[in-house]
């Protein structure tokens, strides 16, 4: 089914931490960057305790709050997105005008000032604990990304899938649930994975409203001692290995759909 | 039979998408138990009446009735009506993420409420039916154009139809496969199944068909028996369109 390839590559992303599938040998870039960066992370401290191990042990508490905040925004940001595509589709005009101006607002700002806008500005209203904050505003930001993958993804199912599902009396409702969505979800998966790896990396602005995430730890840790040089290198190094891990992670979920059931 | 109601009555449909006349003024009726082929020129209008019948496609104007429900009433449950009226398409249109059991099995589930357990008895007493028993578990990707049209078949027959409609269910098969789609075809048709199907296929036509149809530009010319109809055509533009195609 060539078509159906085709449709699967629907560009929206940056796409270049997705590990290309024909790079299969030893010593792909991959495997190289990944295995490299652990190994540092581990002869570091080995090799001069005194900063590094010193740095490794304050730092874990970042680590675990930045996978709070991008795993909680990655799961707002895929529900506000799922709304938001099936509004840029719906039939009704308002609906859709909604949809649309929130993408486009969205857009059109970048995330700092949006982090700024909800925690500083709006706080001057409503005061949210900062992790909320942080949390809204990238939900906020990346649910417009998504919204703009689920549209193309809906929009590449073919209009016979449809009208198969209403010719067998499925309202519309079920035939988007049924019928349209899984097959959205596949063809979707690869630039959803880009944005879940965007996310990770962008939720270091988070670090500055004073979430205490890995950066924001790191700083703390490199403002006592001073430090900068060690401090930085190894906060660098750990966000090189989440995102990595996680394209990895996405890659390999690609892999088994598409050898589900693909001829 | 007398006074028999007709299954399928449409009555001075007229269809219109923006400036073109897709239909203009159609009206015919088929029987229960018919077997009725559509022929005629590309853009003539025939995927657009036959996708009037269940609604895919609503008209500009005109009625139709499926026995005595009002297919094109304001306050017509369409969802039920679509129910009783199987389609399929040219292009199969089968669900590529389920398998060949899951396709038959989704529309009784999901609109009739049938439990699992006997959707899928039912799914595979249909694959059974159209002779791909071994294909229950196989995805639509992975089997050969007839394979799929005959278990777009089965999944429209899941439904208990009254009526089938057919548009061009064997245009888009290599010539090869076109025999087995129409052999399912011939036996629903030997077995009472009301049945439309627009199709060029004459063998189909002398073997199965109780009456042809001939559609051009928006208006049915010609109707009748397919002797009759084949070999001693009535109006010009039949005989025209005859000799281009025979
Ligand atoms: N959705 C649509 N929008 C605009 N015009 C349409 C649409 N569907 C059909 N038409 C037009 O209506 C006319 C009839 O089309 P229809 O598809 O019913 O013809 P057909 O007899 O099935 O032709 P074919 O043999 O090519 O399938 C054509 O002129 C076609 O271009
Ligand atoms: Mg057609």
């Amino acid at each position: 089914m060539a078509e159906v390839n085709e449709k699967r590559s629907i560009g929206v992303s940056d796409g270049a931490l997705i590990p290309d599938r024909a790079e299969k040998t030893l010593f792909s870039a991959w495997r190289i960057s990944f295995f490299g960066a652990l190994i540092l992370l581990g002869a570091l401290p080995l090799i001069s305790p005194d900063p590094f191990w010193e740095i490794i042990k304050f730092i874990p508490d970042g680590i675990l709050r930045t996978f709070q905040v991008t795993v909680l925004s990655i799961i707002f940001a895929l529900i506000i997105g799922l709304f938001t595509g099936l509004g840029r589709i719906s039939r009704s005009p308002v609906i859709n005008r909604i949809a649309t101006i929130y993408v486009e607002v969205v857009r059109g700002i970048p995330l700092l000032v949006q982090l700024f806008y909800i925690y500083f500005a709006l706080g001057q209203f409503v005061r949210v604990p900062r992790l909320v904050a942080a949390v809204i505003a990238m939900s906020f930001c990346y649910g417009a990304y998504m919204g703009e993958i689920f549209r193309a993804g809906l929009q590449s199912i073919p209009k016979g899938q449809m009208e198969a599902a209403l010719a067998l009396g499925l309202s519309r409702g079920q035939a988007i649930r049924k019928v349209i969505l899984p097959q959205t979800f596949r063809i979707i998966l690869p630039p959803v994975g880009n944005e879940f790896i965007a996310l990770l990396k962008d939720s270091s602005l988070v670090s500055i409203l004073a979430v205490s995430d890995l950066l924001r730890r790191g700083r703390e840790y490199a403002s006592r001692t001073f430090e900068y040089f060690e401090t930085y290198t190894i906060v660098a190094l750990v966000y090189l290995v989440l995102t990595l891990f996680l394209s990895k992670l996405v890659a390999k979920m690609e892999e088994r759909l598409t050898r589900q059931d693909r001829s | 039979m007398g006074e028999q109601l007709p299954r399928v009555r449409v009555v001075d449909a007229y269809k219109d998408f923006g400036s073109v006349q897709a239909l203009r003024g159609v009206s015919f009726e088929i029987l229960a138990g018919e077997v009725v082929l559509v022929i005629g020129p590309s853009g003539s209008g025939k995927s657009t009446m036959l996708r009037a019948v269940n609604r895919l496609e609503p008209l500009t104007s005109g009625d139709i009735w499926i026995d005595e429900d009002h297919v094109t009433g304001p306050d017509t449950d369409i969802r039920k009506i679509r129910e009783e009226v199987g389609m399929v398409f040219q292009s199969f249109n089968l669900f590529p993420h389920l398998t060949a059991c899951r396709n038959i099995m989704l529309g009784p589930m999901t609109v009739k409420g049938t439990p699992k357990e006997q959707a899928e008895r039912e799914a595979r007493a249909l694959l059974k039916r159209v002779g791909l028993s071994d294909k229950e578990h196989s995805y639509p990707g992975k089997l050969s154009g007839g394979q799929q049209q005959r278990v777009a078949i089965a999944r429209a027959l899941a439904m208990g139809p009254k009526v089938m409609l057919f548009d061009e269910p064997t245009s888009a098969l290599d010539p090869e496969m076109i025999k087995e789609v129409l052999d399912v075809m011939l036996d629903l048709a030997r077995d009472g199944m009301t049945m439309v199907v627009v199709s060029h296929e004459m063998g189909f036509a002398k073997a199965a068909a109780d009456r042809v149809v001939f559609m051009d530009e928006g208006e049915i010319v010609e109707i009748g028996p397919p002797i009759q109809f084949f070999e001693s055509p009535v109006q010009d533009r039949t005989k025209r369109f005859l000799e281009h195609i025979l």
